[in-house]
């Protein structure tokens, strides 16, 4: 079992849904209330990912932060390190393929919540603030919940962008889907087995309990 | 009804806490001066051997990863943070240095050697000459050969060049089944689900790899000479010069050659 894998994949998955947790409410939120000309093309351009060969999506996200690149020449200006084959580098290309995974389910959670609420909220005189946090966020939290398992468990899995970009580095880019990678092309099919297991048990629980937490909710809400 | 919003993000704050303080700190710690490496997929055996040896001798630890030498060619080029690069090509050194990557043009290591295997069960009877290979072939027996990809892996060019000579590379286009590196080559031709590959002979030395099947040493003049060269990439730390140094002393060659390469006399240049 290759700990510095699982734990790097854990930091991974947990900082990607720090970044996208907020980001994903404000999108999925202005998506579910506004209309505008154009807006099936944002949606088509923000599920890009979820269609994307990880091979075509990787190919851009390295020319993207290369050297030659722009973000890659700012990014090694100010900190002095490549942004390719770093942590930070991992984290922006699994913010990046995460997109789809955490605000569809968010935007689907807020769209659900009827017009009428909103604006009994607004006749009582509740900031928009107000709003959002006493009764939206409550309303569409199956929502961003399934967003948040989702993200975590799409990043514990995610294997051909990590390969393409990361350089499986041990403890900075060498995730477990990656190290379970390593370990069958070694010929230790004893250690990929366990790390395998071990993700898919991984996995199995954070979906179950999303799904578990979701349907008491609706129990609760429709009886 | 506001519940479950702040306990959600309660959950996810304990969640990071965690990670950070717990593996965190250990994490950042082991990574101070344990340099990366690359290093070519054939020496998956051998230098995980050697990396045990230097452990134990200098207190000291690496970090070692295994893929195509043209992959990490491409990837220190583009300023992938590995400090010492040991290929199984020396021209992905030499055009490394003229990049300004390298600190010189690195040291010659040791030269690799191929071999035909046919996984058990396979009709494949293996020899030098590969006219068991040649005779399944017109036989409509093989359906599945497996090398390393000739276009980035030194094996897998080595391996082309041995089968043009021995005129069966016409004969195996649509049968080639390609690895990424030679390692993952191996993989494939030890599944059984092939009737056999050319790989690396240092995998092929490697018990995990030879109960599968049988093998042959391939002769050194089918294919041009696969000279390895490693070399310190600028901005090398202590711990990657150090294993740079030991990788040249008698106990680590003695390794190499117990994995089949054929080392060069003294410190080659």
């Amino acid at each position: 079992m290759d700990w510095t894998a699982l734990n790097l994949s854990l930091k991974l998955a947990a900082c990607t849904v720090l970044i996208l947790l907020p980001l994903g409410i404000w999108a999925g939120h202005a998506l579910a209330a506004h209309h505008f000309r154009g807006k099936a093309w944002v949606e088509a351009l923000l599920a890009l990912p979820l269609v994307l060969p990880p091979t075509v999506l990787g190919y851009y996200l390295l020319v993207m932060m290369g050297g030659a690149s722009p973000i890659g020449q700012f990014y090694e200006s100010v900190f002095g390190r490549p942004l390719v084959f770093s942590f930070e580098g991992l984290l922006l290309a699994s913010v990046i393929f995460n997109i789809p995974f955490a605000i569809q389910p968010m935007q689907r959670g807020f769209e659900a919540i009827a017009p009428e609420v909103r604006d009994a909220a607004a006749c009582s005189g509740l900031s928009r603030w107000r709003t959002l946090w006493r009764i939206e966020l409550p309303l569409a939290w199956p929502g961003i919940l399934s967003a948040v398992v989702l993200t975590f468990a799409h990043t514990l899995g995610e294997f051909g962008v990590v390969l393409m970009v990361g350089g499986s580095i041990p403890g900075e880019t060498k995730t477990i889907a990656i190290a379970i990678y390593d370990r069958v092309q070694a010929f230790d099919t004893a250690g990929a087995g366990v790390m395998s297991a071990a993700l898919l048990l991984i996995s199995l629980i954070a979906i179950g309990a999303a799904y578990f937490t979701t349907s008491r909710i609706r129990t609760r809400r429709h009886g | 009804m506001k519940m479950p919003v702040m306990k959600l993000f309660k959950l996810l704050f304990l969640l990071i806490f965690f990670i950070f303080s717990g593996f965190g700190v250990s994490n950042a710690h082991a990574q101070r001066d344990i340099p990366a490496i690359a290093a070519a997929s054939d020496l998956q055996f051998a230098l995980e051997d050697i990396a045990a040896r230097f452990r134990a001798d200098s207190q000291k630890n690496v970090r070692l990863s295994f893929g195509s030498s043209g992959n990490y060619f491409r990837q220190i080029e583009q300023g992938a943070p590995f400090q010492l690069f040991l290929s199984a090509d020396e021209d992905f050194v030499f055009r490394l240095h003229q990049a300004g990557k390298t600190e010189d043009r690195g040291v010659l290591y040791a030269t690799g050697r191929i071999v035909l295997f046919a996984p058990r069960g396979s009709p494949l009877s293996v020899d030098q000459q590969m006219a068991g290979l040649k005779a399944e072939l017109a036989a409509n027996r093989i359906s599945r050969f497996a090398i390393a990809n000739p276009e980035h892996a030194p094996y897998g060019r080595a391996a082309e060049q041995a089968l043009r000579k021995l005129g069966l590379w016409e004969g195996l286009q649509g049968k080639l089944v390609l690895g990424e590196n030679v390692s993952q080559a191996a993989q494939f031709a030890t599944s059984g689900s092939v009737q056999g590959g050319i790989f690396a002979y240092s995998l092929a030395l490697s018990p995990h790899v030879s109960k599968l099947g049988s093998y042959v040493l391939l002769p050194e003049d089918l294919h041009q000479p696969l000279r390895q060269r490693m070399v310190l990439v600028k901005g090398a730390g202590e711990t990657a010069r150090t294993f740079y140094a030991w990788l040249q002393q008698p106990a680590a060659r003695k390794i190499f050659e117990q994995y089949g390469f054929v080392l060069p006399a003294g410190t080659a240049k």
